[in-house]
C-alpha cells in the first residue's frame, strides 16, 4: 500500500496510476458540492449552459460543512454519504471530473464510467469531521449562497488524508476489504 | 405541585445540543480503544486512532466532531407533578435547539418541507418524544440524530412465525446492505413488538443505552450478545474498509406485540453515537 502525495488539478495519467488501498495526501484546491447543487449543476448541463465552475481536471468533495468558528476559515467538515450524488455523477464525469471524495459505496453506472473517462473515488474518514477541518486553510462560497451548507465552496487543501477506494481500473476497496475480514 | 420555567428548559436544551456534538462519550471512547487493540486490519486501527483524535480536538475545541451535528432528537420525561409556566413547553424546547445550534456554531441540517426542502436555518424543529412519569421532576435527553446512518435504518412487519430466527436475520441483512454508508463502527438500535410506530420508537431509545449496557430481560441480553458477535463476522470493519470493529454494541428493546404481528425496528447510529441528558 503506497502513500502518495497529490496536488490539483489532477491529469488522466496521474488517476490512471492510483489503485485502490493507496493511501494519498490530497493538497490544492478542490470544491465542494453536495445533492442540491449536484441537482442544479446537471440541470444546467441539461439545458447546455455554462457551469459556475470549471469541473475538469478537478476534485469534488461531497461535504456540508458546519458553520466557520470566529477566526477560522471552516467548520467541521468530514464526507457525506456518497449514493445521493450517483444520479448526477456521471454527467459531471463526462464534463472531466478526475476525482470525488466522500464516504460510502458507489453505483456500477459511476463505477463504470470512472473507468471510461479516468477518474478516482477517494474516502475520506466520515466523522473524522473536527480533524479533517485542521487540513482546509481556505474556503470561499463560488457559487449557490442560498443554499447554505449545501453551496458550492472552493476550498484550498493540504495533505488531506484520504483513501482510494474505487479506481480507474473499476476496483472496489469496499468489496475487497470486507470479503478479505469476512467470516461468514 | 412543582413550578419550573419553561425559559430553564430551554437554558438546558441549548447547552445540551452543544454538549452532545463537542463530547463524545467515555463509552464510544473506549470501544474505540478496544477496537484499536483487537483488530487486526491495519487500515482498521488507522481509522480508528484519527476517530480518536477527532474526538479529543472536538473536546478540546468545542467544534462538533462530525459536521453532520443531527436531526435534534429530544427525549422529556416530565414528573406528573411539575407544573410548567411561562410558556409552551415544545416552543421552548424550539428555542433551545435555535439557542445552542448558534451558539455553537452547529450546522443547520433541517428543511421545513420535506418535498418543498427549505432550509429552516436553525435546525428546527426538534423531533420531540415526551413521556408522563411519577414524580416532579424533569429528565431531558438529547440525541442529535446524523442523517447518513439514519438513511440505513427500516421498519418490517413480520410474521409472529419468523421468531427469533426471523428478527436476527433481518438485522444482519440490514448491517451487511448498509456496508461502509452509516459510518461504521455503528451502534444497532433494535425495537422488537408494539405497533409499527412503537416499535420504531424503542430502537431509537435502544441508542440511548450506554456501550456494554445488557437488557435486563435474560434472553433478550442473550440476542444482543449473539447479534454482535454475528455482524461483526461480516468483515465489513471501520468505514467498510475491511476490519473486525463493524459495530460497537446491539441493544434490543422489547413490548408487548399484538397476536397477529412481530414489527420489528432496526435504527443505525454511525460512531459518533451523541447523546446527553441532565434532571432538573
Amino acid at each position: 500500500m503506497a502513500e502518495i502525495k497529490l496536488t490539483t488539478p489532477l491529469t488522466e495519467e496521474k488517476v490512471r496510476e492510483l489503485e485502490v488501498g493507496d493511501k494519498v495526501l490530497l493538497s490544492g484546491t478542490i470544491y465542494t458540492g453536495r445533492d442540491a447543487a449536484h441537482e442544479r449543476l446537471v440541470n444546467l448541463l441539461e439545458e447546455g449552459e455554462d457551469l459556475p465552475i470549471d469541473v475538469d481536471g478537478q476534485v469534488i468533495y461531497y461535504v456540508g460543512p458546519a458553520p466557520a468558528k470566529p477566526g477560522k476559515p471552516i467548520g467541521s467538515a468530514g464526507p457525506t454519504t456518497s449514493y445521493r450524488m450517483d444520479p448526477y455523477t456521471p454527467a459531471l464525469l463526462n464534463e472531466g471530473l478526475r476525482g470525488m471524495i466522500g464516504k460510502g459505496s458507489r453505483s456500477q453506472e459511476v463505477k463504470d464510467v470512472m473507468e471510461e473517462e479516468g477518474a478516482v473515488y477517494f474516502a475520506a474518514v466520515g466523522g473524522a469531521a473536527a480533524l479533517i477541518a485542521k487540513c482546509i486553510k481556505k474556503a470561499e462560497v463560488v457559487a449557490y449562497e442560498d443554499l447554505g451548507t449545501e453551496a458550492i465552496r472552493k476550498l484550498e487543501i493540504e495533505d488531506l488524508p484520504l483513501i482510494v477506494v474505487n479506481d480507474a481500473a473499476n476496483n472496489d476497496l469496499y468489496e475487497i476489504g470486507a470479503e478479505e475480514y469476512s467470516e461468514v | 405541585m412543582r413550578e419550573v420555567e419553561v425559559s430553564e428548559i430551554t437554558k438546558e436544551i441549548a447547552e445540551l445540543c452543544q454538549e452532545a456534538n463537542f463530547e463524545l462519550g467515555e463509552d464510544v471512547i473506549n470501544a474505540f480503544k478496544d477496537g484499536l487493540e483487537n483488530d487486526e486490519s491495519p487500515t482498521a486501527k488507522a481509522i480508528l486512532e484519527q476517530l480518536l483524535e477527532n474526538a479529543k480536538i472536538a473536546r478540546e475545541d468545542r467544534v462538533p466532531m462530525c459536521q453532520d451535528t443531527g436531526f435534534t432528537v429530544i427525549f422529556v420525561e416530565l414528573g406528573q407533578e411539575v407544573k410548567l409556566v411561562g410558556g409552551d413547553l415544545e416552543e421552548a424546547i424550539n428555542e433551545g435547539v435555535r439557542q445552542g445550534y448558534k451558539e455553537g456554531y452547529l450546522r443547520k441540517s433541517i428543511v421545513s418541507h420535506p418535498l418543498k426542502r427549505e432550509n429552516t436555518g436553525d435546525n428546527t424543529p426538534a423531533v420531540i418524544h415526551t413521556k408522563i412519569v411519577p414524580g416532579d421532576k424533569i429528565k431531558i435527553t438529547v440525541a442529535p440524530k446524523g442523517g447518513g446512518s439514519e438513511n440505513m435504518s427500516e421498519v418490517r412487519m413480520m410474521k409472529p412465525a419468523d421468531g427469533v430466527e426471523g428478527v436476527k436475520d433481518f438485522v444482519i441483512e440490514r448491517v451487511k446492505e448498509s456496508g461502509p454508508n452509516p459510518c461504521p463502527p455503528i451502534v444497532v438500535g433494535v425495537g422488537i413488538g408494539g405497533t409499527f410506530e412503537k416499535c420504531a420508537y424503542l430502537a431509537k431509545k435502544a441508542l440511548l443505552r450506554p456501550i456494554g449496557d445488557e437488557s435486563p430481560h435474560e434472553d433478550i441480553a442473550q440476542l444482543e450478545k449473539e447479534l454482535l458477535e454475528e455482524v461483526n463476522k461480516l468483515g465489513i470493519g471501520p468505514q467498510g474498509l475491511g476490519g473486525r470493529t463493524t459495530v460497537l454494541d446491539v441493544n434490543v428493546e422489547i413490548y408487548g406485540a399484538h397476536i397477529a404481528s412481530l414489527p420489528v425496528a432496526v435504527n443505525i447510529n454511525c460512531h459518533a453515537a451523541r447523546h446527553k441528558e441532565t434532571i432538573i
